[in-house]
Formats: structure tokens, C-alpha cells, sequence
């Protein structure tokens, strides 16, 4: 449902402030905190980082702050080189991974927030467990009723396997989906990007032969036209993938099975 | 689970890219052009009616702050014939390039204020 403000309960407040004694290569970091054991509203704390002692990725701020600062910060990290999708958050207004964020890209003061609209579990930890209940909605494996070959893989050619390009490489860090308004306002039913640009990953493999039974459960109101091509998706994909244009590619497919 | 779980901010932090604005911009076009359709459909019944009632009309389209309105409507017609186009072209499955993204939205925007200039220097 289409909800411009925030409930009573999810109000920012302002948060403390945690100086930078001594240091004079200082950038401010604004973070989002909100500890479900205060029971507070969720508030905003500055840390000032002392930059000459601090890596050079927006991750690396943020563990600072967790190692040296505030150990109570929680976030999501792991691969801190843009495989794993962990680190996925709103900076500065877009959502990208901190960990392949070079601070040096921003002016001023950096503001992180988690993912946008999204039930926040503790800081910058987003309930994803909707978003991967989509995921497998749209039963992300190949299928294929053929036997395969006795001593072989199911071989594809040079173009068949060119076709993946742009798909495949998709960590699902749930960027595109939670920077679309659609998916904001309906995402109880609205798949959004990140699990159509899967969805098509499938229908693009020559391997799979399930295309007629993935389009007929995408041909769907919600599931898939909630789509407006508004391209936040593709505008924010730290991956540089095309959401947008996999969803029109579904679309299309959808135009000529149907009206042809 | 905590069912007082806060909702992570949206719009408030969000920076909708160009094209973002021009979406929502499209939305609200589309609406004030329905609205302004009243005020169509009233000039029509004006011109029915006669030329008293029509003259009258004249006389209240005239003044400044209905101008505006006229002209809003003009410009607002033509924006939403332009992202109309785009969403076409969208529709075969082109321009959806991550590099051009932006040059066919400004595109759209001078293509809506030519054509609304054009339609003030004919009209």
C-alpha cells in the first residue's frame, strides 16, 4: 500500500555524537541505529572517523566504527569484495555495497541507512526473509525433463551460454528491488527486480526447458506489471546489471507467446 | 520475531535518479491532465451554450491565474505524450541502456518544452 510517511514507531531521532579526539583528517559518518531491546524509536549517531587511520571503502568506516568505536553497531558483512551481497545498504541517498564504495566517491558527510523499506532486525540489518521467500517462488534451478547425456554436461553453445551474460552475475543483495517505489508499496505481492531479473536468468538458459510454466506464473498483475519502469533498479545495481531491461525482455516474451 | 520492528526509511533518504522523477512526474501529469479535462469539458459546454455563456468563459479563462492553469495543462499534456513515447520504445525492449538512460530523459524534457513553446507561438 502506497504510504508516504513513516509509522509512528520508525520516526528518526537524532542520536548521539562520538568525537574524533586528537584527529584532524576527519569525515562524519551518520548511521542509523535502532536496538529492538531499547525500545526506543530508531535514531541517527555521528561518528567522526579519523580519516588518515581508516581503509579506503565505506565498509571500512563502518568496521572501524564497530572495532574501535561503538562495538554495538550491527551490520552485515562478509566477502568485502562484492561476491556475497552482504553489505548491501542505503549511502548517501542510494543503495550500493559499502564494501565496494570507495568513501573517496562522496562529499562531506556520509549517511547510511539500511535497505529502504524494509523491517530493520537491529541498525543496518534488513528482514530479508520475504525477499528470499520470492526468490524461491520463482524455483531458481534448471529443469529439465530430458535425460542428460550418460557422460557429460548439458553443453550449450558459445551464444546460448553469451545469453547468461548480465544475469548470472547477480549476487541478490536486494539493492534494485528495495530502491523501487513499486516494490515499496507492494511488495506483499509485487516480485521486483532482483527476483524477475532471476526469473528471467532462467528463462534465458537454453538448458531449461520449463519456459511455458515460468511464463504462466509470471503473467500476473502484481507479480510482474507492478513494473513501471521507473529504473531506480538498473540506476542503482552496484553490479551494473540491467533489472529493468530483463523485466521488459519477460514482458516481451509474455507479448509474442500470448499475441502472436 | 519483534512485531515493533521499525520500517527502514523510504522516501526520506532515497535520491530518485532523473528518470525516477520523470516516473513520478509522468503519475502526476496523468492526473492533473484528468482534472483538467473538467475544465475542457467546461469549455465545451460554454461554446453549446451560446454566446453569452461562451463570452463569459472567455472572460474567466482570461484571467492570469487560469492562464497558468491553461498553460500547465499544455506543457503537462505534452510531458506525458513524451514519456508516453518512451515507455512505447521501452515496450519493444530498447533504450534501456544504463549509459543513455539519462540523455533520452532530458530528451524528453526539451522535446515537452518545444512542443509547448511551438503551441504558444501558434496559438
Amino acid at each position: 500500500m502506497v504510504e508516504f510517511t513513516l509509522p509512528q514507531n520508525s520516526v528518526v531521532k537524532k542520536g548521539k555524537t562520538f568525537k574524533a579526539a586528537g584527529a584532524t583528517n576527519i569525515r562524519n559518518f551518520e548511521v542509523y541505529r535502532w536496538n529492538p531491546d531499547a525500545g526506543e524509536n530508531p535514531r541517527i549517531d555521528t561518528y567522526e572517523i579519523d580519516m588518515d587511520h581508516c581503509g579506503p571503502m565505506v565498509l571500512d568506516a563502518i568496521l572501524k566504527i564497530k572495532n574501535e568505536i561503538d562495538s554495538g553497531l550491527t551490520f552485515r558483512r562478509s566477502c568485502r569484495e562484492g561476491v556475497c551481497g552482504s553489505c548491501a545498504m542505503n549511502i548517501n541517498g542510494k543503495n550500493t555495497l559499502a564494501c565496494t564504495k570507495a568513501i573517496a566517491d562522496y562529499k562531506g558527510t556520509v549517511k547510511i541507512f539500511p535497505l529502504p523499506h524494509m523491517a530493520v532486525v537491529k541498525d543496518l540489518v534488513a528482514d530479508m526473509s520475504h525477499f528470499f521467500e520470492q526468490y524461491t517462488s520463482i524455483k531458481p534451478w534448471l529443469t529439465n525433463d530430458a535425460e542428460p547425456p550418460a557422460d557429460a554436461e548439458r553443453l550449450q553453445s558459445r551464444d546460448e551460454r553469451a545469453k547468461l551474460d548480465g544475469l548470472y552475475e547477480c549476487v541478490l543483495c536486494a539493492c534494485c528491488s528495495t530502491s523501487c517505489p513499486s516494490y515499496w508499496w507492494n511488495s506483499d505481492k509485487y516480485l521486483g527486480p532482483a527476483v524477475l531479473l532471476q526469473a528471467y536468468r532462467w528463462l534465458a538458459d537454453s538448458r531449461d526447458t520449463n519456459d511455458q510454466e515460468r511464463l504462466d506464473e509470471l503473467n500476473e498483475s502484481f507479480k510482474l506489471y507492478r513494473c513501471h519502469t521507473i529504473m531506480n533498479c538498473t540506476d542503482t545495481c552496484p553490479k551494473g546489471l540491467n533489472p529493468a531491461k530483463a523485466i521488459a525482455e519477460i514482458k516481451k516474451q509474455l507479448v509474442q507467446r500470448d499475441h502472436s | 520475531m519483534s512485531a515493533n520492528r521499525p520500517l527502514s526509511p523510504h522516501l526520506q533518504v532515497y535520491r530518485l535518479p532523473l528518470t525516477g522523477l520523470i516516473s513520478i512526474t509522468h503519475r502526476m501529469t496523468g492526473v492533473l491532465l484528468s482534472m483538467g479535462l473538467l475544465l475542457f469539458v467546461y469549455v465545451l459546454l460554454a461554446i453549446a451554450a451560446g454566446e453569452s455563456t461562451y463570452l463569459d468563459m472567455q472572460a474567466f479563462m482570461s484571467f492570469w491565474l487560469f492562464k497558468l492553469v491553461y498553460w500547465g495543462f499544455v506543457y503537462a499534456l505534452f510531458f506525458h505524450l513524451c514519456h508516453g513515447i518512451r515507455h512505447l520504445i521501452w515496450d519493444v525492449g530498447k533504450t534501456f541502456d544504463r549509459a543513455t538512460m539519462n540523455r533520452y530523459a532530458l530528451i524528453e524534457l526539451g522535446c515537452s518544452a518545444i512542443l509547448t513553446f511551438a503551441a504558444f507561438l501558434l496559438f
